[in-house]
């Protein structure tokens, strides 16, 4: 228990697993939040239930996980954000819903509730009014400055989020974001659902990251009930991870290009990423693989057609991809716009604990299959890219090289597909328990936590997208960049918006 | 190097030829659109996206209409950056409370004659969302519905029939 031994603890919460949960009185809440603040500790989620908060906390030194708890008390709990601020978009939201206050918050606007849903706090449990107040955007000032509202609908096919960008000529002194325009209250319908209705939800918390989410909780929902998924399920649920990976790299690498005027890049990855969605198509039944993964395995199996699609898809990106790196590559007015534009700098990426590509490009050596390694990861060989640039460029090209890991993992993981179960049944008649799992999506890791009841349902259950600590550093690697890059800083990060607003 | 690459994209078309338009969604169209409409919008049709809450499955599988396999452009139909500039929204997701009122303005900016296409099982009726204090219901709980595809997300395919039958009622052929 290692992580919790500088943490003043009164009691561990008895079957929460694979990590431990202990509750914490004020001095342990304080001592935890020190550890982030000190950068000993990193901040891996951060939630609430009527009278609790909950920090899910990641020490990198030692690769532990640990949950800390703190009950509320009258209402209120000691803020984490006025000393940590990759904590405030949570905390923010922790008040919308529950009604929980944070002592001594520098800053209570609210983040998810925009006065439409007809209830204040609706997650409390208990009424209570809170007044509806126009949002109001951090100040800037300045003779030169101006402010562009963008959003929330935007020009393209893309999710709804507000942008306010004050700018002095064409450069970028401050952006702001205001999410929440997705809300669909996700958690709220979570509570009481059976485990099969909420794996459902999970899957569409962000449909991008569908098979990303649906592994998170299902890992989550296993390690509660204290089982194991079959072998070839754990297979088969990885290969749907990387499959996934693929697509969506595709589908930004161009997209990224694109939006720096490349259109040849734009229309060949868009090739790759329908083959993959095509072989995902025949091999699992749906080309986003939505409700494949289940707690307990994998609802369908992979036919043989299934896996010659799929060896068929390797050969293709082993053939086409290199031109495509090369063109890259050596297209001096596309680097033009890449190399140097939207930095996020080291710190930042480790004081904010940024998952996937956007802290891998910026440093931060992170990746939930090889830091808290799990089955069948823990077996497979790869490599984890990073870079320290921290520009559009090195996000693109950790896309690139993230690529061809997913290659050889899925070429790993078919060649060791052996005939066996697929899926187990759920034990019945287990009392309350707990379990959280990370799961890697293509943009960074997905967090579930979730408390299931005596009778098997979901009592509560918490869904962290890697977003939450990207989305603030897309804000600090704009400033000073022109507005016309934004599209392509954006886009290099390709946040969710559904997966944070929830 | 780009030889290669500009070779592969003339020779050899990958474009799949087109499916028949739905004949569920004709007979929708065929109570819902009006006839001297058709007449003035022809064969082509412009289109603005408005996710009002999805999970962002059904953004992914619409931006698949412009790849290679699909090429939406080539039915006339194309998507635009500004509803003063469409005749259709395709509008997905279980329009959240927070975007209620994006959608309405959204739809109030966009010039009559108009279409307003549902995309999803969560925009025809909220889907798994239905019952959630954040979510409206189905977008035809907002502004008027023409034509519903339906789909968790639907495939391109489904989208590419729905709008071809759009556009060939709108011809006046359907
Ligand atoms: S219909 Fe399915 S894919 Fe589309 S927004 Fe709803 S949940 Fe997502």
């Amino acid at each position: 228990m290692g992580l919790l031994d500088t943490i003043p603890y009164k009691t561990v919460v008895p079957a929460h697993r694979p990590w431990p949960r202990a509750v914490v009185a004020e001095t342990g809440w304080r001592a935890a939040v020190n550890h982030l603040v000190g950068g000993r500790l990193t901040l891996l989620a951060f939630w609430a239930e009527s009278a609790t908060v909950h920090m899910a906390l990641f020490d990198a030194a030692s690769s532990e996980v640990a949950v800390v708890s703190y009950e509320c008390a009258s209402g209120a709990f000691p803020s984490v954000a006025i000393h940590h601020p990759p904590a405030l978009r949570l905390e923010r939201t922790i008040h919308d819903l529950f009604g929980l206050t944070p002592t001594g918050a520098g800053d209570l606007r609210p983040w998810l509730d925009h006065h439409a849903w007809g209830k204040s706090y609706p997650l409390a449990g208990r009424n209570a009014s809170r007044d509806a107040v126009p949002y109001t955007f951090l100040p800037a000032e300045g003779e030169a400055l101006h402010q562009v509202a963008v959003g929330p609908v935007h020009a393209g096919t893309i999710e709804p989020g507000h942008f306010r960008f004050t700018a002095n000529g064409e450069h970028v002194v401050r952006l702001e974001q205001w999410l929440g325009y997705t809300h669909k209250g996700i958690e709220s319908l979570m509570q009481g659902a059976s485990l099969e209705a909420a794996a459902k939800l999970a899957n569409r918390t962000s449909g991008d990251s569908a098979a990303a989410y649906a592994f998170a909780f299902a890992r989550a929902a296993e390690a509660a009930l204290d089982i194991e998924a079959p072998r070839r399920a754990t297979l088969l649920r990885a290969l749907m991870a990387e499959l996934e990976r693929l697509a969506n790299h595709f589908g930004d690498i161009g997209a990224i290009c694109n939006d720096a005027s490349f259109a040849l890049m734009h229309a060949q990855t868009g090739i790759l990423r329908e083959r993959c969605l095509r072989a995902a198509d025949l091999a699992f039944g749906h080309r986003l693989m939505m409700d494949v993964i289940v707690p307990g395995g994998v609802t369908r199996d992979v036919a043989s057609e299934g896996v010659s699609a799929l060896r068929a898809l390797l050969a293709e990106i082993e053939k086409v991809f290199p031109r495509l790196i090369e063109l890259y590559d050596n297209t001096a007015s596309l680097q033009d716009r890449t190399v140097t534009t939207g930095i996020v700098t080291m710190d930042y990426a480790r004081q904010f604990g940024a998952g996937g590509y956007v802290g891998r490009a910026s440093g931060r050596n992170f990746d939930a299959r090889r830091s808290l390694a799990h089955a069948p990861y823990d077996e497979l060989s790869f490599e984890v890219p990073v870079l320290e640039a921290g520009d559009v460029n090195a996000r693109v090209w950790i896309r690139i090289r993230e690529v061809e890991q997913s290659v050889g993992l899925i070429a790993q993981i078919l060649d060791r597909l052996a005939a066996g179960e697929i899926r187990i049944a759920l034990p019945s008649g287990h009392g309350d328990c707990e379990g959280i799992a990370l799961a890697e999506g293509f943009r960074g890791d997905v967090l579930v936590w979730l408390r299931l009841g005596g009778d098997g349902r979901v009592e509560r259950c918490h869904l962290r997208d890697a977003s939450w600590f990207q989305w603030p550093l897309l804000e600090t690697a704009i400033e000073g960049n022109i507005i016309a890059d934004f599209p392509l800083c954006n886009k290099s990060f390709n946040c969710s918006y559904s997966g944070v607003d929830l | 190097m780009r030889q290669t690459l500009l070779e592969s994209l003339t020779h050899g078309s990958l474009t799949e030829p087109a499916p028949s338009p739905d004949d569920a969604a004709l007979a929708e169209l065929a109570k819902a659109v009006d006839r001297a409409a058709q007449a003035k919008l022809g064969r082509s049709l412009a289109i603005r996206q408005v996710d009002a809450g999805s999970c962002n499955g059904c953004e992914l599988e619409i931006h698949a209409l412009s790849n290679a396999f699909y090429d939406i452009e080539r039915f006339g139909l194309r998507f635009v950056a500004s509803p003063r500039h469409a005749d259709v929204l395709l509008v997905t997701g279980p329009v959240t409370k927070n975007m209620r009122q994006a959608l309405e303005r959204t739809y109030n900016a966009t010039p009559d004659p108009k279409w307003v296409v549902a995309v999803g099982g969560c925009a025809a009726d909220g889907g798994l969302f239905r019952d959630s204090y954040a979510c409206v219901g189905g977008v035809a709980d907002v502004v008027p519905v023409d034509l519903h595809i339906k789909g968790c997300p639907p495939s391109p395919t489904d989208l590419l029939k729905g709008l071809l039958a759009l556009l060939e009622h709108v011809g006046g052929k359907g």
